[in-house]
C-alpha cells in the first residue's frame, strides 16, 4: 500500500515538505487543514501571494503548481508535497535588496500596470503562465487567460498594455522568462 | 482590543485610528485582524476569527492521506469513513478556509492513477474521475465538444487546471456546470468501493442539492457518457463571462444518428432538469436531413423547457428570471446547434 497518513496531533504534527522557488521548506507544527496561500504566507515567510477572498475568486493567490496558475487558497498545503511551487518571489533574479526584477514585472513598473499593488502579484504570475505558454494570444484570448485576476483598482487597460509589451520585447529577443524550463527550469529577467 | 459591542461604524473608526486593518466577513459582520485574544500568543495566525480555523484552536485532528492507488485510496477511506474526498481542492479547501468544514480526515486523490486520463472508443468516452477542467478544453473539445465548452465557462483558468469533472459530480452544486451535459447524454458514473464497483446513471448519482448516491466508502472512479453524432451546444448565463456561477444553463446535444434532441438545464432545480417531453416534441419538428427546424417549433420548444424548470428564488437570481433564462438558452442553444 503506498498511502502515507500524517496523523497530526498539533503542534506535534508531522511534518511535510514543499518545494518553493527551488527550495525544500520543511512546514512543521501545523494543522493539516492549512492552504497552500496560508502555509506560504504565514510559515513559510512569502507574503507575495496576496490573501485577498480566499475562495478562489480573485486570483491575488496565483501561483505556478508545476508550471500551471492555481489558486493557492483552494489547495491544500499537506497535498501539494509533491509539486513544483513557484510563487512571484521565484521569477525575478536574486533575493532580498539585490533583487532584479524580471520583464513582467519590469513591464508592469514601465506601463503604469500598478495602482495599489494588491493584485499585482498574481497578475504577474498569470502573465508570465500566459506568455510563456501561449505568447501568440491577443485580445480576447489574453483578456480570457487574465480572467480569473481581479483588480479593484481597474487598471486593467495598462495590464493589457504591459503583456503586449513584454510580448514584443521577447519576440524581439530581448525579453526573458520561464519560457523553456517549465517547473524549475531556467529564470529569464534579462532588462533592458 | 477592541469591544465586540461597539457599532460597527465606531468599530471602523477605532480601527482606522489605531491602524488596525479591517474587513467584512461574507455575511456581512465587521471583523477584525487581531490575534491578542488567542489563547496561544505563540499563534502565528493572523486571520479573522470569523473565517478561518486558527492552527491551535479546536482541538480537532486531522488526517491527511495521500494515496497513489485506488485500493490505497479505498483503504484510507475505510479507515477514516467521515473523511473528506479531495480532488481540486475548489470546493473543500475554500469550506474549510471560509470556516464552513471542519474535517477530521481528508484523502487526497491527485495521485490516485484509475482516476486519471480518458479513454475513447467509437461509441463511448471514459473519463477518469480526475480528469480537470483544463484537460477536457484542451484534450477533448473534438470527442466532448460540450462538455468542453461547458469546461470553458468554468471559474478562471486557475479554477480550470485543478477543477476535475469527478469533484463537479461529487460537490453536486445545482451550479455545477458539467453536470446538465452529462445529464442530457445519460452519462454513467463509476464508482468504486470496498466490494467493487457499480455504475449508475449520473441523473440518478445526483440525488439533490449537494446531495449524491455516492456511499461514503465509495470513490467517484469514472464517468462514461456515449459519442454521439452530431452539433453540441452549452450556454450559460451569469454576472461575468468568466468566473460566473450559473444562474442558469442549457446543454444541448443534437444526436443526428438517433435523431433526437437531447437537453438539460442547470441552476434551475435541485439537480439538472431534463425537460423529455419539450425534447421529444421538438425531435419530431426538426429535418433531420436538412438539420433544420421551423421557427415556431423553436419557439415552442424554449418555452416548454421554461415550463419544466424548477427553479427557486436565491441570492443570486429570481425564480421568474432563471426560468425566462432557461427558456431563452434552450431555444438559443438549438439554433446554433442547426445553424451550424
Amino acid at each position: 500500500m503506498s498511502s502515507e497518513i500524517l496523523p497530526t496531533t498539533e503542534p506535534e504534527a508531522e511534518p511535510y515538505r514543499l518545494q518553493v522557488n527551488g527550495r525544500e521548506h520543511t512546514v512543521a507544527s501545523s494543522w493539516l487543514g492549512e492552504s497552500l496561500l496560508y502555509v506560504l504566507r504565514e510559515r513559510l515567510g512569502h507574503p507575495g501571494t496576496k490573501n485577498a477572498c480566499d475562495q478562489g475568486e480573485c486570483g491575488s493567490c496565483t501561483v505556478l503548481m508545476d508550471g500551471r496558475v492555481v489558486c493557492a487558497c483552494c489547495l491544500l498545503a499537506a497535498d501539494a508535497v509533491d509539486a513544483d511551487i513557484r510563487t512571484v518571489e521565484g521569477l525575478g533574479r536574486g533575493e532580498g535588496p539585490d533583487a532584479e526584477v524580471d520583464d513582467v514585472q519590469r513591464a508592469f513598473l514601465d506601463a503604469g500596470a500598478v495602482q495599489c499593488g494588491f493584485c499585482t502579484p498574481g497578475l504577474v504570475v498569470a502573465v508570465h503562465d500566459l506568455l510563456d505558454h501561449r505568447p501568440e494570444e491577443v485580445a480576447l484570448g489574453v483578456r480570457e487567460a487574465l480572467s480569473g485576476n481581479l483588480c479593484r483598482c481597474t487598471v486593467y487597460g495598462r495590464v493589457l498594455a504591459a503583456v503586449a509589451r513584454v510580448r514584443d520585447e521577447r519576440r524581439e529577443g530581448r525579453g526573458g522568462g520561464l519560457a523553456d524550463g517549465g517547473p524549475g527550469g531556467q529564470q529569464g529577467g534579462v532588462e533592458t | 482590543m477592541l469591544a465586540d459591542e461597539e457599532s460597527p461604524s465606531r468599530l471602523l473608526e477605532a480601527c482606522t485610528r489605531r491602524g488596525i486593518a479591517f474587513l467584512r466577513d461574507g455575511r456581512g459582520a465587521h471583523v477584525r485582524w487581531d490575534s491578542g485574544s488567542r489563547s496561544d500568543p505563540s499563534c502565528r495566525d493572523r486571520r479573522p476569527r470569523r473565517r478561518g480555523p486558527c492552527c491551535r484552536e479546536g482541538g480537532a485532528t486531522l488526517t491527511v492521506a495521500r494515496p497513489r492507488d485506488l485500493d490505497a485510496a479505498l483503504a484510507a477511506l475505510a479507515e477514516h469513513p467521515d473523511a473528506d474526498l479531495l480532488a481540486g481542492g475548489t470546493d473543500l479547501v475554500v469550506e474549510v478556509n471560509l470556516g464552513h468544514r471542519r474535517p477530521s480526515g481528508v484523502v487526497a486523490l491527485r495521485r490516485v492513477g484509475e482516476l486519471q486520463g480518458a479513454e475513447i472508443t467509437d461509441d463511448m468516452v471514459d473519463l477518469g474521475a480526475g480528469v480537470t477542467y483544463a484537460q477536457v478544453e484542451a484534450d477533448l473539445a473534438d470527442v466532448t465538444p460540450g462538455l468542453a465548452m461547458a469546461s470553458r465557462t468554468v471559474g478562471s483558468p486557475q479554477i480550470r487546471n485543478v477543477g476535475t469533472i469527478g469533484g463537479n459530480l461529487g460537490t453536486a452544486s445545482p451550479a455545477g456546470d458539467a453536470l446538465p451535459w452529462l445529464v442530457a447524454l445519460d452519462a454513467q458514473v463509476v464508482l468504486a468501493g470496498p466490494d467493487g464497483s457499480r455504475s449508475l446513471p449520473v441523473a440518478d448519482f445526483l440525488v439533490g442539492v449537494k446531495e449524491t448516491a455516492r456511499r461514503p466508502d465509495e470513490i467517484i472512479h469514472r464517468i462514461r457518457a456515449p459519442r454521439v453524432p452530431g452539433p453540441q451546444h452549452v450556454a450559460k448565463v451569469g454576472p461575468r463571462n468568466a468566473m460566473a456561477i450559473a444562474v442558469a444553463s442549457v446543454a444541448m446535444v443534437v444526436d443526428t444518428a438517433a435523431r433526437r434532441v437531447r437537453v438539460a438545464m442547470g441552476s434551475v432545480g435541485p439537480t439538472p432538469v431534463r425537460p423529455l417531453a419539450a425534447e421529444e416534441a421538438v425531435s419530431s419538428a426538426v429535418d433531420w436531413d436538412a438539420l433544420t427546424c421551423p421557427a415556431d417549433a423553436v419557439d415552442a420548444f424554449g418555452a416548454a423547457c421554461a415550463a419544466a424548470a424548477r427553479p427557486i428564488t436565491d441570492h443570486r437570481s429570481t425564480a421568474e428570471y432563471r426560468r425566462h433564462a432557461a427558456g431563452v438558452l434552450a431555444a438559443r442553444t438549438l439554433r446554433r446547434c442547426l445553424s451550424e
